[in-house]
């Protein structure tokens, strides 16, 4: 049984074989243990809720891999609105024929990430589509969070807020697209794709004072930094000479003629707070590895959602959304 | 129109060349600049190398602004 | 001092700042004597993008009027050769390569990404040697490579064609939409509708070509031009050195990318051009005919031209009404005085190709000034 099989997901004896040898072991969760048709969990009052899929391709890519992706990133959506992730759901959509070593391994992988960040694993699933009907593993991960005191609200957001980005920009991307067929880059630039609940939660806790925070996945930070501004119907002022970047990340970035502010990232936050309390916050993200080039990039001004960028030159040009998807260039 | 940017020359094999834009490595044709060798920096355009960059124009062109500047010439 | 040293220097901002300090008291003087703004034009995609990524489009915008011609090749191509490529990514098994570029330029009939959506094997190529690469590893299968680009892009295509030739493969082919500058800056200089007082020069263009190739602006036309680079330093000392030209009366064509441009070019890289290619004239979106000015496949490499290899016909071309991309092409407007800017033309529904394309005019005024009136440019 090396391969996925179509029978795999057919709800007989393979699929439970999975479920039991694959899915429960590498996640050691009790609830998935019970194999009932729901899970029955504990939470505070409050929750929130939320569901991302992910239909990464490569599979694997230097600094993870589907799983640790699919696990750090529904983590990342409870904690930067504003709560404490407790329940996953994790299901899988599997290619017939994807070999069953790289299931293994993403699924260890997303059970790892799990339990560093403290999470559990309470329900799944499991479906297989003929070859050529998917790419190898696609996977939906749906998390609950017990809400906590302070979340994030746009409105909050006040003229002279600091605006913060927990660490260097575009990796997650940069990493994808230099694996990617056609490009062929050798480089060492990995995903930052990591759980960050162990530091978003604590900040939530501790500062009064943060508005909000957001993961810039997809659209990368120039598009999260315009969804914010909108929202907030304020008008946001980066410096560039501020962003924090890998060097070889800009390089990459340059050579196929794509701005890495619009490059994903999987294991960053922005956070817009009170600027009185913009240095502590700063300081608290860099004790972490995940959070060590953390910086206050902009502040907030009065406006109507412009995101602008004054250049190191020392003038301005506007931040807009990534309008689909970035492609290398060479004009 | 042309996207091209500076790479240094790691080693040569053939027709074909392996640079490094500051840290990403790549390997790119040098069908069109024949006389390169290791440790050259190259404009590198569409995976082809396509000329030398000359460090003596690269500091003089820095240096004359400089003495311009220095003489206070606005004219 | 150490070459990697001395290239960062061109990105450092202190020095790109004393140049504008020097420059502006410059511009100022020239716009005095001239009565009016002064009305620099560049020719170069990169150029269009680096003038609004470093903020000199902003900081100059007092001073000079930096227009942006026909200098990316993605918005020169005409309607009809990008219908002509969507008619070839419908050939049963054929695999299309293409730079990233041109995946999402508007033809009569949807785009390349549309294409690729209905089923159409269209892959993105960093070089032309990839294209060959994908051939070679699909000896069963057509390999198309969409060739568009100046003179910088072309002896590439040619040194792919001719690492193609040495491997035998019989299952590529190009679809040659290259074309060359001079001729369209010949063009422009004509137009008694266009007033250009000086000329940026594309730096990449003139590697191939050499800073001769371009004495006839300066002996033909008596414009003041200047081959520039594409860090900011270089972009200033360009335009100071422009200015320099206009105070003193002077017209030439001064090599302000020395580092990297020389007298003569890469005589290779043209050697390359003139075996693969053979010059007729080409059409140019919103600009028309202009004689001499395209490249087609020559002599015993005519095997390799997808026109003939695959009868196809790209059908009857529609030009999208309202659009005045021809018009942005050639200076006379500025973007955002096209009825159609940022209204029924934007980066995600584009009209025109200056939309689509990154480097195209109308996408750099759409993404990063987008909050300028029409007042704020001059005429």
């Amino acid at each position: 049984m090396d391969k996925i099989l179509l029978a795999h997901g057919d709800g007989g004896l393979l699929t439970h074989r999975l479920i039991e040898e694959i899915f429960v072991r590498e996640f050691g969760s009790d609830i998935l243990g019970e194999m009932g048709d729901a899970a029955g969990i504990e939470c505070g009052k409050k929750i929130a809720f939320a569901t991302d899929s992910f239909v990464v391709s490569p599979i694997f890519f230097p600094g993870g891999d589907i799983g640790k992706l699919a696990c750090a990133g529904t983590v990342n959506d409870l904690s930067v609105y504003g709560s404490k992730p407790r329940f996953l759901s994790v299901s899988f959509i599997l290619e017939e024929g994807t070999p069953m070593e790289d299931l293994i391994k993403v699924a260890r992988s997303l059970g790892e990430t799990a339990r560093f960040a403290g999470v559990k694993i309470a329900a799944g699933d499991t479906k297989v589509v003929e070859k050529g009907k998917g790419d190898k593993i696609y996977i939906n991960t749906a998390g609950v969070g017990e809400m906590l005191d302070n979340f994030s609200q746009a409105h909050k957001i006040k003229t002279g807020d600091a605006i913060i980005v927990s660490g260097n920009i575009g990796d997650h991307g940069a990493a994808i697209i230099s694996r990617r067929a056609g490009i062929d880059f050798e480089s060492v630039i990995k995903s930052d794709c990591a759980p960050l609940n162990h530091i978003i939660v604590p900040l939530w806790e501790a500062y009064e004072g943060i508005r909000l925070m957001r993961d810039p996945t997809r659209g990368g930070v120039a598009t999260t930094l315009k969804e914010i501004a909108m929202q907030a119907s304020k008008d946001f002022l980066i410096y560039e000479e501020l962003l924090p970047f890998d060097p070889q990340v800009r390089s990459a970035a340059e050579v196929l003629g794509l701005d890495p502010l619009y490059l994903a990232n999987e294991g960053k936050f922005i956070a817009v707070v009170d600027a009185a309390i913009a240095g502590e916050v700063v300081n608290f993200i860099r004790r972490f590895p995940e959070g060590e080039n953390a910086a206050v990039i902009g502040e907030v001004l009065e406006g109507r959602g412009d995101v602008k960028v004054k250049t190191p030159l020392g003038g301005t040009k506007l931040l807009d959304m990534l309008t689909g998807e970035q492609l290398p260039r060479i004009c | 129109m042309c996207l091209s940017l500076p790479a240094k020359v790691l080693s040569i094999k053939g027709n074909l060349a392996e640079v490094d834009f500051m840290g990403v490595k790549k390997e790119v044709g040098t069908t069109l600049l024949k006389d390169i060798k290791v440790g050259d920096y190259v404009m590198v355009h569409a995976g082809f190398a396509i000329e030398k960059i000359s460090p003596e124009e690269a500091e003089k062109t820095l240096k004359l602004w400089e003495e311009i500047e220095a003489a206070g010439n606005i004219e | 001092m150490k070459l990697q040293e001395i290239l960062n220097k061109y990105r450092k901002p202190d020095m790109g700042k004393r140049i504008l300090k020097n420059l502006v008291p410059k511009l100022e003087r020239i716009n005095d004597r001239l009565g009016r703004k002064l009305n620099l034009m560049e020719v170069c995609g990169t150029h269009t993008v680096n003038i609004s990524q470093t903020g000199i489009r902003d900081l100059l915008l007092p001073y000079v009027n930096l227009k942006s011609g026909p200098g990316c090749p993605v918005c020169v191509t005409d309607n009809r050769e990008i219908d002509w490529m969507l008619a070839l990514a419908d050939i049963k098994g054929v695999i299309i390569t293409t730079f990233g570029d041109m995946m999402r330029v508007p033809g009569s009939r949807g785009s390349l990404v549309e294409q690729k959506a209905a089923g159409a094997d269209v892959r993105v190529v960093y070089s032309g040697l990839d294209a060959v690469k994908t051939a070679l590893n699909n000896p069963e299968r057509e390999v198309i490579f969409l060739g568009v680009g100046f003179e910088t892009t072309v002896p590439t295509v040619a040194a792919s064609l001719m690492e193609a030739e040495t491997l035998g493969l019989e299952n590529f082919s190009v679809f040659s939409a290259h074309k060359v500058v001079p001729p369209a800056l010949r063009i422009l200089l004509e137009d008694p509708e266009i007033k250009i007082d000086g000329l940026i020069l594309p730096g990449h263009v003139s590697v191939i070509l050499g800073r001769k190739a371009w004495d006839f602006l300066a002996e033909e036309y008596g414009c003041p031009s200047a081959v520039v680079g594409f860090e900011a330093v270089d972009i200033l000392l360009g335009v100071n050195n422009l200015a320099d030209q206009i105070l003193q009366g002077k017209a030439e064509v001064a090599n302000a990318y020395p580092r990297a441009v020389k007298e003569e070019g890469n005589k290779a890289a043209q050697e390359l051009i003139d075996r693969y290619f053979t010059v007729t004239d080409a059409q140019w979106r919103g600009i028309g005919t202009i004689p001499q000015s395209g490249l087609e496949l020559a002599g015993e490499f005519k095997k390799f031209n997808a026109k003939d290899r695959f009868h196809v016909s790209p059908g009857e071309s529609r030009v999208p009404k309202g659009c005045a991309c021809g018009d942005v092409l050639k200076g006379k407007i500025w973007p955002n005085q096209c009825p159609l800017f940022a209204g029924a033309c934007t980066p995600t529904s584009p009209v025109g190709p200056c939309m689509v394309s990154s480097e195209g005019a109308c996408a750099a005024y759409y993404r990063f000034h987008r909050n300028l009136k029409e007042g704020d440019l001059g005429g």
